[in-house]
């Protein structure tokens, strides 16, 4: 717990370093490209609340960046352009959304779990993509952004890069509380033995379907974000190959750990930067590269990086 | 304190539990023996809510609690063990059953503090450690447990959440006779607090233990009253008690 | 909307059903009977578009070409089978998941790399070609109706192979009580090959009956991969019979939604609100029918004996 922390604290203050430094090398190309790490990371980070904690391998979780980014952009759209507005809005509209699906969803568990979620994810994508008001299949560039208490200091460079550390240390500080705390452990003893959990006297559907609504929120959040750094959203930011991403940051970085999942999120970000500016097919040694990591890297970059310690949150 | 009436349960064609009613006062030891397959376990998932019934009652402290779900019978004060250990393996000996005394403490959606320096759980759950005899190995994983200390905690699970009536599901299980011995020794003392219902193999055990002893064969009720008077019912020697008694 | 167009639609998504029932039977037998999630089914009904596709360019013959593409589609069942997916009917469900999602993502691009991201097309069959009349005013093409006669031929096919023969036996008791397989002492890992490869050319045939009226592209495995995963879960996991009514559901409710959801929401909101309303919800629809067999029936329609949700 304490490795925990002290390795998180090395991240974050890399992290806030590096724009300081950054100017020497002088490239906003690698302030972006940090903000979008940060972001993915961010919305990994809420993934591992419920699948690494919960136990719930959710194949959905991209429709709630997908949920947030259009939210607040409806709402810049009409109009409403402070940010700590948007931020309710958006985790208002997430947290509804996830409630309902995760209800339903949460019938289920296991597999089922795992297409039903895929599904309904799938449903809100194309929900997204009939939004001809909003730009259908090709999305909305946006002509304004948001702004915190009028200022414009959020919507990009450095301003924007420390909103979005803040956001992200917030997330890594959140999940990591909540794992420690009464609603953390009880959310694990559903994983490792549902059974008892229950015969405990929890019920451990409610347990299970407020984290998932928590994660969705921080989704939703992270989404918000992205449409502020990106200035502009589509459909393409909920596909369900982005959820497949998300999980692929959560298990490379290893299950139930919040650096694992920051360092997977980073990990795919540069990976894809680098892969794809040596071979525009890149892809083609992605998808293997999972199949290999599977097969035989089995405990993901946390096995190298540190023991795993399965009970601690 | 718990009354079952006209309990019945059947898998397709077969009949695991066939009108079955019994009654479990203040301070009382019911024990339930039978073959194998006469439908102890099932019994105990019947009232336990693991299982639904076809048809009949539960009762909890004269509360109807047929309709509720698992663990809204657990919070009413029903609790129960399992014939198989059934623990959280990765947790700690200490936090497996402080997390059990949380249910009955409530605040579990607490989100912000951190749970494991909750004193007023860890006293709790130390206190009935303490009492099992498992007091010196709280820091334990629960996976690094000996089967004959897993079965403590099973117990210790089930107490920590101050149940009013404590299913037990053969309690005893594999273990050895000394740690058998000390068990019952266990039982006898706590059964001055709550009352019991006991499945269980081990003949010491149900003589040592039972005011009240019933007899299961294929999902019914042949002989029940207390163990002496059962001891020398024919039917009962016939079924089950022949052998080992 | 006129009876013959509904008569219409009503065999457009017939079609479409059966379509989405052979990709969902490998599907459910794969899961039911090895409890292995492959994500990666739907790019072997990419797989059969594209060789049609290469073997109708190479042989120009859609006759000749079937039967080669059904063999390679197998092969390259097998082959994945061999190389990847057996080492992973042991893993927990997260790392079939991960492996599968890897094949997806190399063998769209693949696809990409050797065909081009364009959409591509074939000719229908010379030999299927043209409309027969079947009333007064309905003309229906020819090659739609035979993928009809065909796919509920294989429907058939498959019902009376799972029914009445010896590996049928094993393929029901295997997705109801796998020890019992295996106690049996059949050899597993071959039941597991043949179940895996019939799953596999099953969604390839889909595949390949399917290039001939839908645009060929990279991915197109993707979404009709979720939606086989709708139908299965509105059939109830591992159950033949399930998927099939499952998927004739979806497919006429999906087909009859989308061209009538417009006109009838225009029937509570303005005409451009129902052209917005309109689409969202057709597109919904199949879902929302997921959602409601969710609440009702959690197991789905006709689940498989044994099999618990």
């Amino acid at each position: 717990m304490a490795r925990d922390r002290m390795i998180g604290a090395a991240i974050f203050a890399t992290l806030l370093a590096l724009p300081l430094l950054l100017p020497l090398v002088g490239a906003d190309y690698l302030m972006g490209l940090l903000i979008k790490a940060m972001l993915l990371a961010i919305a990994a980070i809420s993934l591992d609340l419920i699948i690494g904690q919960g136990g719930m391998v959710s194949l959905g979780h991209a429709a709630f960046i997908g949920v947030g980014a259009y939210t607040a952009a409806i709402a810049l759209e009409s109009g409403i352009e402070e940010i700590l507005i948007l931020l309710a809005l958006t985790l208002a509209v997430t947290a509804l959304v996830a409630l309902i699906t995760g209800a339903l969803a949460l019938r289920t568990s296991g597999v089922y779990f795992l297409m039903i979620t895929l599904a309904f994810g799938q449903m809100i994508y194309f929900t997204f993509t009939s939004l001809a008001a909003y730009g259908g299949d090709d999305g909305l560039t946006l002509w304004s952004l948001a702004t915190l208490f009028g200022s414009d200091v959020v919507q990009n460079g450095e301003g924007l890069y420390f909103f979005v550390l803040a956001t992200l240390l917030a997330t890594w500080a959140g999940v990591h509380r909540i794992g420690l705390s009464r609603f953390g452990r009880v959310l694990r003893a559903a994983r490792d033995n549902p059974q008892r959990a229950e015969v405990m006297g929890y019920p451990i559907t409610r347990y299970r379907l407020v984290a998932y609504v928590i994660a969705a929120c921080i989704a939703g959040v992270s989404g918000l974000l992205m449409m502020q750094y990106a200035e502009f959203v589509s459909p393409a930011i909920a596909t369900w190959q982005r959820s497949g991403d998300l999980i692929v940051a959560v298990v490379l970085g290893g299950l139930g750990t919040r650096n694992g999942a920051l360092l997977g999120a980073f990990f795919i970000v540069l990976m894809e930067e680098i892969l794809s500016s040596l071979l525009h097919e890149w892809r083609l040694i992605y998808g293997p590269l999972l199949v290999i990591l599977v097969l035989y890297a089995k405990g993901g970059l946390a096995d190298l990086m540190a023991p795993r310690a399965k009970g601690a949150g | 304190m718990l009354e079952i009436r006209h309990l019945s349960k059947s898998f397709g064609a077969l009949r695991v539990s066939d009108d079955i009613s019994l009654a479990l006062g203040p301070n009382e030891c019911h024990a339930i023996i039978g073959p194998n397959g006469a439908g102890k376990t099932t019994l105990i998932h019947q009232i336990s809510g693991v299982l639904r019934s076809d048809a009949g009652e539960v009762r909890l402290g004269g509360r109807d609690v047929t309709g509720l779900t698992v663990w809204q019978r657990v919070q009413a004060g029903l609790g129960r063990t399992f014939q198989i250990t059934s623990i959280l393996p990765s947790f700690s000996v200490l936090e497996n059953v402080a997390i059990a005394a949380q249910a009955k403490a409530g605040g579990s959606m607490r989100f912000f503090a951190p749970a494991a320096r909750d004193a007023a759980l860890n006293d709790a759950a130390a206190a009935v450690l303490t009492r099992v005899g498992l007091a010196d190995r709280m820091e334990a994983r629960a996976a690094d447990l000996s089967h004959g200390e897993l079965r403590l905690l099973e117990l210790a699970i089930a107490l920590a959440a101050r149940p009013k009536v404590l299913l037990l599901d053969e309690p005893m299980a594999g273990l050895g006779r000394t740690e058998s011995a000390a068990l019952i020794d266990l039982l006898a003392e706590l059964r001055a607090e709550v009352p019991m219902l006991l499945v269980e193999h081990d003949m010491d055990a149900v003589f040592r233990l039972a005011d009240r002893l019933s007899v299961l064969v294929d999902g019914r009720i042949i002989a029940s009253g207390p163990p002496a008077e059962v001891r020398d019912d024919p039917g009962a020697r016939a079924a089950y008690l022949g052998a080992e008694a | 909307m006129s009876l013959t167009l509904f008569l219409i639609l009503c065999l457009n998504g017939l079609q479409y059903g059966l379509l989405l029932f052979l990709i969902a039977a490998g599907l459910t037998l794969v899961f039911g009977v090895m409890g292995f999630i492959n994500l990666a089914h739907g790019v072997q009904y990419m797989v059969g578009a594209y060789l049609i596709f290469a073997f109708t360019g190479l042989t120009g013959s859609f006759a000749l070409a079937l039967p080669l593409s059904l063999l390679a589609a197998l092969a390259i069942g097998l082959l994945l089978e061999y190389a990847v997916f057996r080492h992973l009917y042991a893993r927990p469900h997260l790392d079939q998941v991960l492996a599968t999602f890897g094949i997806i993502i190399f063998l769209n691009e693949l696809a990409k790399v050797l065909f081009g991201p364009t959409t591509l097309s074939i000719e229908t069959p010379a030999f299927l070609s043209g409309a027969i009349q079947l009333t007064e005013q309905l003309r229906y093409p020819v090659y739609r109706l035979a993928t009809i006669g065909v796919g509920l031929a294989v429907a058939i096919g498959l019902f009376a192979t799972i029914s009445y023969t010896r590996i049928g036996m094993l393929v029901r008791a295997g997705s109801t009580t796998p020890e019992m397989v295996a106690a049996l002492g059949v050899n597993v890992t071959q039941l597991f090959r043949v179940v895996f490869g019939v799953g596999a050319m099953l969604a390839g045939f889909a595949g390949i009956i399917a290039a001939p009226i839908f645009a060929i592209e990279p991915g197109m495995g993707d979404n009709i991969l979720i939606i086989a995963f709708v139908v299965i879960i509105i059939g109830g996991v591992g159950s033949i019979g399930g998927a099939f009514v499952a998927a004739i559901l979806v497919g006429l409710i999906d087909t009859l939604g989308r061209s009538v959801a417009t006109d009838l929401m225009s029937l509570f909101f303005g005409p451009s609100m129902a052209n917005q309303v309109g689409p969202a919800l057709a597109s919904m629809l199949i879902y929302i029918l997921m959602a409601a067999i969710l609440v009702f029936r959690p197991k789905g329609l006709l689940p498989a004996k044994g099999v618990v949700a």
